[in-house]
């Protein structure tokens, strides 16, 4: 355990060449093991999440009055598009999907490695080149259309630029295409044959969902943008309309797969909430089959519902009306989700570590989060507040609140797998402390703006909403501060932390059989499944109770 | 607890929230004033929308709350909790009430549609074909006549363009160009809605009402205001660096004031007609 040796990365790694550890040079090559794979996605993902952060503060000090006085407007759309490009495509999908599920996926289903290791490194490497054209597009003015980047604006504006944003977003989609292929085939094929469908951790069926949602969705976004592409570039005229394009086809082509994106980001992260509740209120998951199955109802339904995206554009009336009522009932699977999670902490023996917390935090936020979201599905009020802070309001309480404290839950969770070091705790309820408070303050005004006038994507306003504006601005900053103590709690956590036992929280799922952290090809042998992975409470032979922290 | 029985807590729960929704839903100050016809029925939705919401937002809030206070982990108290597995009963009930709530909505919110002429094939009605801009191509899409004005024609038809960074108001039946919109109140107005660059939105928050104005695509909205006064028109579609400059506004005149707003302008533009038209398309 001690000798260490690099690996040859394109050898066959066999079970007796490997060394038991890698070292922190190991993460910076094409290497092809599913958990430093999951540490790099994870990585580069909060080193996105930063610039992108750093973006949203300059955009909440342009809007804390109400000229463009901070920011030139051209540039201020730059910033608000990268913003919204890299916190969707460079740090939700990859950190959730490409992080969380890469890590798990295999430790959870007991396998040695994902299906297909040297896909898993390409998909993971299509991502650094993806965010350097995204941020090398400033050179050539950034491109500013938004990260829905409509025609015709963005055939006129920052040519180059846009072409960059498009090949930046190709790049990722193919990566998560990619990825997709890969978890699906793992979770099929190579789960140990002793574990039942119904002992499969929910996290797994969440990204099974979410694995088939990219596969399904994400060719047409590509078809999309690369049409755009031709258009910016070649002469071909899909989307102009003075040369015969259509814009609101575009339309169609993105939102059928970016209105599943935001189930892409979100199943992965219900994934975690339903590992992460359990665990920490000592409880078996309320309804197992429910939430498995509200993944899927949910994966299959998010299909139908993008044109509520479009009811203020070219959409006929009985379109309106089919999209009103397929999106109203996405609710109802996110809601048996989150009944699901209540009825698990009650009656349980609920402990308030920082993982903890950020899992309560986030179901609070998205009951505000999903609320709105029922609201804006309805076309006759959605015509009102489309475009507006209202949107701006609600999909941060989704993303912030539902996607942001997933993964903080989910990295307090699993970071002692992860590193094999613990975090410090205190730590930890400063930053959920700060972020609690940041979020509220930041996204709950704004919906107040756009239910009183105020449009998206501006950089001067109406002086009326000056002050609302100024508390959100407030709010940001708190927000900008509380990653602060996250950020310093895992370097130094990593680098000096208590050393964690194989399974500090007492969890029953595969991951936590083997060591902290878990050695290069998992297991010394395959785990066998004597019990499922939320048996908690009961005292059957073979597993952990919580008095004897046993490894099975 | 221990006296008073669970039914009984529930009951005066159930009624409290209840009662703080219903208020929460009437009293809730968030929208604008209301200036046109269909304001009151989206805000009368939103506020239905707004109750349902908040009893929701209690229960489920309070049930998390609640939990983290009652059911957290006692010093000492290191075992597990009961394992309760699920309550097939139960997850019905929260499948059931939820899904009636959205099919609910869902049927309320065709119904206000309707009202506000949502489910009219504008176009169809033949009556505006000699002020509708010249865009063979399709038929306009939008909100056009509401029950009340189904098959009788406008009273006042507006030609409404949208460029990189105004909106143009072509009268067509006076020739009068403005970069302000003004209406007649009570009166039902068709706006002929275009864009001649890129995607714009035309929206007034106080009439609730909002259209995208689509490059090769005629749109149209009608709409009857309620309320004399100024309200802003936002252009709600990102259009560009200054998009977020791109306002104006509607003023709502009674009669008497809009007929003499038109005479004035119709006089006043006369010698100046040419400039406007040059760009106006
Ligand atoms: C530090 C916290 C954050 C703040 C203060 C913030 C602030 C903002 C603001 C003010 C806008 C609107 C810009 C405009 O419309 O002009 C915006 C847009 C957006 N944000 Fe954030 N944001 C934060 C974090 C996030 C996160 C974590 C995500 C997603 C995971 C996200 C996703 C988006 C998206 C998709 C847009 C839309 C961009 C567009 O319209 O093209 N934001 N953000
Ligand atoms: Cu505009
Ligand atoms: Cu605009």
């Amino acid at each position: 355990m001690t000798q260490l040796e690099t690996p040859k990365t394109t050898a066959v790694v066999t079970h007796h060449e490997v060394p038991q550890k890698w070292k922190w040079y190991d993460y910076f090559t094409f290497n092809i093991d599913h958990k430093v794979i999951g540490i790099q996605y994870l990585v580069t993902a909060f080193i996105f999440y930063l610039i992108g952060g750093l973006m949203a503060m300059a955009i909440r000090i342009e809007l804390n009055t109400p000229d463009a006085d901070f920011l030139d407007p051209n540039l201020y759309n730059a910033f608000m598009t990268n913003h919204g490009t890299l916190m969707i495509f460079m740090w939700i999908v990859p950190a959730a999907i490409g992080g969380f599920g890469n890590f798990l996926i295999p430790l959870m289903v007991g396998a040695r490695d994902m299906a297909f290791p040297k896909l898993n490194a390409i998909a993971f490497w299509l991502n650094p080149p993806a965010g350097a054209l995204l941020l090398g597009s400033f050179f050539f003015g950034g491109s500013q259309s938004g990260w829905t980047a409509y025609p015709p604006l963005s055939l006129i504006t920052a040519n180059t630029a846009q072409s960059m944003w498009i090949l930046a977003i190709v790049l990722v989609g193919t990566s998560s295409i990619l990825g997709a292929l890969n978890f699906v085939v793992t979770i099929l094929k190579m789960k140990v044959p002793s574990m039942q469908w119904t002992q499969m951790p929910l996290f797994c069926w969440a990204i099974l969902a979410t694995s088939v949602l990219a596969l399904l969705s994400t060719p047409v976004l590509a078809a999309g943008l690369v049409l755009l592409l031709f258009d910016i570039n070649f002469g071909t005229s899909f989307f102009k309309p003075d040369a015969g394009g259509n814009v609101v086809l575009y339309q169609h082509l993105f939102w059928f797969y970016s209105h599943p994106a935001v189930y892409l980001m979100i199943l992965p992260i219900f994934g975690i909430m339903s590992e992460v509740i359990p665990v920490h209120a000592r409880k078996p998951i309320f309804g197992y089959k429910a939430i498995a199955y509200s993944s899927l109802a949910i994966c299959i339904i998010g299909l139908f519902v993008w044109v509520h995206h479009m009811f203020t554009s070219g959409t006929p009336p009985w379109m309106r009306m089919f999209f009103t009522i397929s999106t109203l009932i996405v609710a109802v699977p996110t809601g048996v989700k989150i009944f699901g999670w209540v009825a698990t902490l009650w009656g349980g023996k609920i402990r308030f570590t920082s993982a903890m917390l950020f899992a309560i935090g986030l179901l609070s936020m998205f009951v505000v989060g999903g609320l709105g979201g029922v609201t804006l599905g309805t076309a006759p009020f959605d015509i009102h507040v489309h475009d507006t802070y209202y949107v701006v309001g609600h999909f941060h309480y989704v993303l912030f609140g539902g996607s942001v404290f997933g993964i903080y839950a989910g990295i307090y969770h699993w970071f002692p797998k992860m590193t094999g070091r613990m975090m410090n705790e205190t730590w930890g309820r400063v930053h959920f402390a700060l972020t609690f408070v940041g979020t509220h303050l930041t996204f709950l005004p704004m919906h107040q703006l756009g239910l009183q006038g105020m449009p998206r994507r501006v950089a001067m306003y109406d002086p009326q909403f000056a002050g609302i504006n100024h508390l959100c601005t407030i709010g940001a900053m708190i927000l900008g501060i509380s990653v602060i103590p996250f950020f310093l709690n895992a370097i130094w956590s990593w680098m000096n932390g208590p050393k964690a036992s194989d399974n500090p929280w007492e969890a029953l799922t595969l991951e936590w059989t083997t060591t902290s952290p878990p050695a290069i090809e998992n297991w010394e042998v395959l785990p066998v499944v004597t019990h499922g992975p939320y048996d908690y409470g009961r005292s059957d032979e073979g597993k952990p109770t919580a008095q004897t922290a046993a490894s099975v | 607890m221990k006296q008073i029985p669970l039914g009984i807590i529930t009951l005066i729960a159930g009624i409290l929230i209840t009662l703080i929704s219903l208020w929460v839903g009437q009293n809730n100050h968030l929208l604008p004033v209301q200036a046109s016809a269909q304001a009151p029925l989206v805000d009368n939705f939103f506020n239905v929308m707004v109750a349902i919401g908040t009893a929701l937002f209690l229960v489920v809030q309070g049930a998390i709350l609640f939990s983290v206070i009652k059911f957290r982990r006692r010093r000492g108290d290191n075992g597990d909790a009961l394992p309760i597995e699920g309550s097939f009963p139960l997850e019905i009930l929260w499948t059931i009430i939820p899904g009636i709530i959205v099919i609910g909505l869902g049927v309320y919110s065709v119904d206000v549609y309707t009202e506000m002429g949502g489910m009219d094939e504008i176009g169809h009605h033949g009556m505006t074909h000699e002020s509708m801009m010249a865009q063979p191509k399709s038929n306009p899409i939008g909100i056009g006549s509401t029950p009340a004005t189904e098959g009788k024609p406008p009273s006042l038809v507006v030609n409404v363009t949208g460029m990189q960074y105004a909106w143009l108001f072509n009268y067509p039946d006076s020739d009068v160009n403005t970069g302000e919109l003004h209406v007649p109140i009570g009166q039902d107005v068709l706006l002929n809605i275009s864009a001649n660059d890129v995607i714009h939105s035309f929206w007034v928050p106080q009439f609730r009402l909002k259209q995208d104005a689509i490059p090769g695509q005629p749109t149209q909205l009608r709409f009857t205001a309620t309320k004399t006064g100024t309200y802003p028109i936002v252009c709600a579609e990102l259009c560009g660096g200054y998009h977020g400059s791109m306002r104006t506004s509607v003023v709502v005149h009674t009669p008497e004031d809009y007929d003499r707003w038109l005479t004035e302008n119709r006089v006043a533009q006369q010698p100046e007609m040419d400039q406007t038209v040059a760009v106006n398309p």
